[in-house]
């Protein structure tokens, strides 16, 4: 391995090795771990509810501890961004487009107006 | 399609193929949605910042079509600019996907078309799990007819990662690194697009609650058990919210 770092092919074996086979191995698992489980099993319920738990815990530090640029948007102008994009996706009756267009109108508008 | 009702006896008539086939172009139509835009545009923003770190086009390319999940390609993004590690890399990289293992799961049972579904294409198709076609899919699936729904689903996947190489492909080429508001809305995309792609795939109040103390816990457990918060963010908040779910639904049965 200490051949291998370093030289032209150390991006990829990172990205095969460490991107492709530490996120596909998790489909793998899944895609076993499914067995014969039934779409009205009240387990597909509860492994729905973690799937979703998981993904909004992501969603959560996606806004909270971003990396790069949105890190220098003021916490309180992400947040202000989020509830406002929910206020606009609720006022225009569950419109994922709207919702996302509002939110992004407040975090851009308000960062662009900031002194 | 129709032709195989006839024989479903038979599971290796040719009509199923051809049954296949014309599902997985209906899929490649499928594709042509506002989220393949949102996403597309969601992948602009982490190009933006790859090409930043210095990363190449070909590595940009390999790792949206290898990961194919892009909070951990951020991940990954972020390691390798800093230089780190295989193995702490893979250990970061892993923990950010683990969401991908409960979302197949979740997915198998509609994607499934009973006994004649065989195991290597449930493997093959599980590399388009991710949020886009995993949303897509629990909305939509359920309503198609049993045999129609992985071929379906394979053509969703396949065009929309098309796609998404194509203008990440683009966007390195011809857009220079874009700064200021604009990249932090491009970035902002991601959580924002995730969330209420997640309420629109939530069927009960169960998963409604779940998304909501996801979003709750998350943050709480980033600073009481780092390394190990979102895996508890998913099992605590999912659990509590379906066996808050059940509770409340199922009261008198109990």
């Amino acid at each position: 391995m200490s051949e291998i770092y370093g030289s032209v092919w150390w991006p990829y074996v990172m990205i095969l090795v460490a991107g492709f086979l530490a996120t596909e191995c998790w489909r793998w698992i899944g895609v076993f771990a499914a067995g014969r489980l039934s779409e009205d099993s009240l387990l597909f319920a509860w492994v729905r509810a973690v799937a979703t738990a998981l993904v909004a815990g992501i969603i959560a530090r996606l806004i909270l501890f971003p990396d790069g640029v949105l890190g220098d948007v003021p916490v309180w102008l992400r947040l202000a961004a989020v509830a406002a994009g929910v206020v606009g996706y609720k006022l225009f009756n569950d419109r994922l487009i709207l919702g996302i267009v509002t939110a992004e109108v407040v975090l851009i508008g308000g960062w662009a107006v900031m002194p | 399609m129709t032709s195989s009702d006839v024989n479903v006896a038979e599971g290796e008539d040719p009509s199923e193929f051809e049954g296949g086939a014309y599902w997985f172009r209906q899929g490649v139509k499928g594709a042509v949605c506002l989220p393949t835009l949102i996403l597309m545009m969601a992948f602009v923003g982490f190009t933006s910042l790859a090409s930043e770190v210095g990363l190449t086009l070909v590595e940009v390319l390999m790792m949206s079509l290898f990961l194919w999940a892009l909070p951990s390609i951020v991940v990954l993004t972020g390691a390798m600019s800093v230089g780190a590690g295989l193995i702490p890399t893979a250990i970061a990289v892993a923990f950010s996907a683990v969401r991908l293992m409960p979302m197949t799961v979740a997915l198998m049972p509609i994607l499934r078309d009973g006994k004649r579904t065989k195991t290597w294409h449930m493997l093959v198709v599980s590399h388009f799990v991710a949020v886009t076609a995993w949303v897509f899919a629990m909305r939509n699936l359920p309503s198609f007819p049993r045999a129609a729904r992985l071929p379906f689903f394979a053509g969703f996947g396949a065009a929309v990662q098309l796609a998404v190489l194509c203008s990440t492909t683009v966007s390195y080429v011809l857009l220079p690194v874009v700064d200021g508001p604009i990249a932090a809305g491009l970035v902002m995309l991601t959580p924002v697009y995730f969330m209420f792609s997640m309420y629109q795939a939530s069927r009960t109040g169960g998963d409604r609650a779940a998304l909501l103390l996801g979003l709750i816990l998350g943050p709480l457990f980033y600073y009481l058990f780092p390394g190990a918060d979102l895996l508890l963010t998913g099992i605590v908040g999912g659990t509590v919210a379906f066996a808050g779910w059940l509770f409340a639904t199922r009261r008198a049965e109990l």
